[in-house]
């Protein structure tokens, strides 16, 4: 039976080839939707491992979590240094990295810190950044690159790069008078961090020294050695990541900086801020998924009208069937055997089809966005929604069978032509 | 198989009205074939040839009368046993499209053998395996084996076609061959060659022939002719009126 089925469907390919097209189609954007979501995820879980809290501008938790450690959006305000003094001194807290965010380079976001962020922040499983080539910083006018920064501008040690303000991939000023000296690469780590260009604080004082008022002050500038002399220490910075003594003490940190007087600032856990973040996300996530679950059906309908469609065409195939002996039950089966075919072609091109896509498009949204989606075997969801798609192309592919057995009773062995 | 005494078709007072008729279309007290026997059937459209054929083929059930094939009555059968009694013991020709166009010719032929046990077992009594059986019919119907064996049902001429369906109906020897108007898609050379074909295989296998044709210039080698109107007391009332099928 299954080879009459499959010499059946060859002998009308362009429209089985159509109805498994449009399987693979629903099965491909359906496991995609589902992968990148997941993956989404684990990548933003995995960007901040180790941080007890993130400190800043009093704002949203959400937009405070997205701008200081996913560089999407910007900072409403700074916190003062004399702020950030202040809670360094406080007793429950271990350490504290200071982050400067506002300028970039080519698109990517410079980051204005301590030699502290390379001893603390970790990503994934509390991993530390490591250096594939070069240094860290150790100059005011040295800058560690990510990974990625590297690779996409082919920047190499010691090569010099000029930083302009603001985050925009078009650079309307730029600090010229103070390039910057690559010191060290990072290893890519899957996270923001390779998307980064790390200066220290001092740095980013230092290419804003002939700056004022959102200008370039007139004249030739002052020179890098002149700039070094200088007083460099930072008056503000955008966010803080601290470690505490005791994870005990979290809650207790985090209202006392919450309530903290001289200054409006607002300390957040980056679980729970993640976790609200998820519940924003879900609605859109819902709707990805309901549009997919609704491209299925769309495949499974397509499958159903190219078997009824044929039902008619075929009577003649199945009078012949029927009159070598093919019992209503026979020509039942043929028709599911053929359905099954279609739908598990379908699903195997459509997973084919995924691995191309997440293949191609984990590039872009690595480079975009710093989204690490890894190819990866299909998961328990994966293969429930696959055994749910299958069954579903069996139940669909079960009415034209059930037509075709009722034609072939009703038809008997005469030949309508 | 049978004893010889045992006639392969036997009709009594058989009466057969569709679901939404309101006068039988079928009426026949009684018809036999004896075994081995070849007869012409006679049936212009109208005369109810389609529901007899139906009757002994067991896909219809006559409301009335007994119908018993090869030493079976059809009536005790279910409908399921109905079917399978067919694919066991009956091997059909149709006027055209018999076979499936898309299946090579020996898969063609061997087609009742998927279907029916008693027809595959039959089929390599003599100690021939399947597909030398079918090389066997082939050659018998004048086909070259090697020539069309594997060759695409639908690339054959229309009389090689009506071969290669003796050929399936032969196949696995049921006792009794169904052919409708099998040569009525064919010029009138190919028609003779066809019915001696047909005829001397039918012979050899031992099987019982009911041929059904509207075309009395064939009739002249057949044991016996049958003329379903004079048969069918149903049919003399729409003679007059012509065509139904």
């Amino acid at each position: 039976m299954i080879g009459i089925a499959w010499k059946s469907l060859l002998n009308r390919w362009p429209t089985a080839l159509l109805a498994v097209l449009a399987i693979a189609m629903s099965v491909t954007l359906i496991l995609t939707v589902e992968k990148v979501r997941r993956d989404a995820r684990s990548s933003f879980t995995q960007t901040v491992s180790g941080t007890d809290l993130i400190i800043g501008a009093r704002s949203g938790s959400v937009q405070l979590l997205l701008y200081s450690v996913f560089r999407i959006g910007n900072a409403t305000n700074n916190i003062s240094w004399e702020s950030v003094e202040d809670i360094k001194k406080r007793k429950a807290i271990d350490w504290v990295v200071p982050l400067s965010l506002g300028d970039s380079h080519a698109g990517f976001r410079v980051l204005g810190t301590s030699l502290d962020y390379f001893k603390h922040y970790t990503y994934s499983n509390r991993t530390a950044l490591q250096l594939s080539e070069g240094v860290l910083f150790d100059d005011v006018f040295d800058a560690v690159l990510g990974s990625e920064v590297a690779a996409e501008l082919g920047y190499g040690i010691n090569d010099s790069i000029v930083v302009a303000h603001g985050t925009g991939k078009v650079a309307l000023v730029e600090h010229d008078r103070q390039p910057f000296r690559v010191s060290g690469i990072l290893k890519p780590t899957g996270t923001p961090v390779d998307r980064a260009i790390h200066i220290s604080l001092e740095g980013i004082e230092a290419m804003h020294v002939d700056w004022q008022n959102g200008a370039n002050k007139k004249g030739a500038g002052t020179d890098a050695d002149t700039v070094r002399n200088m007083d460099l220490s930072p008056s503000a910075v955008t966010a803080l990541l601290v470690g505490l003594k005791s994870r005990a003490t979290v809650f207790r940190e985090q209202r006392a900086i919450n309530t903290y007087r001289a200054e409006p600032l607002l300390a957040i856990l980056p679980g729970v801020a993640l976790q609200e973040l998820w519940s924003l996300v879900s609605v859109a996530e819902m709707a990805l998924m309901i549009v997919s679950v609704c491209v299925v059906v769309a495949g499974l309908i397509n499958l159903l009208s190219v078997l009824l469609a044929g039902l008619n065409e075929r009577r003649r195939e199945m009078a012949v069937l029927r009159s070598a002996g093919a019992r209503p039950g026979h020509v039942f089966l043929l028709l599911c055997i053929e359905s099954a075919v279609l739908t598990i072609f379908g699903i195997i091109a459509g997973l084919v089809l995924h691995y191309l896509f997440i293949g191609v498009g984990a590039l872009f949204l690595q480079q975009r966005f710093g989204l690490a989606i890894s190819l990866s075997l299909p998961s328990a969801t994966d293969l429930k929604i696959l055994i749910t798609i299958a069954i579903a192309g069996l139940l669909a592919g079960s009415l034209p069978a059930l037509q075709a057995y009722r034609n072939s009773l009703a038809d008997g062995l005469s030949q309508r032509l | 198989m049978d004893e010889t005494t045992h006639p392969t078709v036997t009709m009594e007072d058989v009466s057969f009205t569709w679901p939404a008729g309101e006068r039988p279309v079928l009426d026949i007290a009684q018809f036999s074939i004896a075994q081995g026997e070849r007869v012409f059937l006679r049936g212009p459209s109208g005369s109810g040839k389609t529901t007899l054929l139906s009757l002994i083929g067991a896909v219809l059930s006559p409301q009335s009368g007994k119908i018993v094939i090869d030493g079976v009555s059809l009536g005790t059968l279910r409908r399921g046993q109905r079917d399978q009694f067919r694919a066991d013991r009956i091997g059909l020709v149709f006027q055209q499209f018999n076979l499936l166009p898309f299946l090579s010719v020996s898969d063609n032929i061997q087609l009742p053998c998927r279907f029916s046990k008693q027809r595959k077992q039959r089929a390599c009594q003599s100690g021939l395996s399947l597909n030398e059986e079918t090389d066997r019919l082939l050659q018998a119907m004048h086909l070259s084996p090697s020539e069309v064996r594997n060759q695409i049902a639908n690339k054959l001429s229309v009389g090689q076609q009506q071969r290669v369906a003796v050929a399936r109906a032969l196949i696995g020897h049921p006792p009794l061959i169904i052919a409708d108007e099998p040569t009525s898609a064919l010029d009138s050379d190919t028609q003779q060659a066809f019915l001696d074909l047909l005829f001397r295989e039918i012979e050899s296998a031992g099987a019982t022939l009911l041929f059904v044709s509207h075309d009395i210039a064939l009739a002249d080698k057949f044991d016996r002719i049958v003329d379903l109107r004079e048969l069918n007391a149903a049919a003399i009332n729409e003679l007059s009126t012509g065509t139904h099928t």
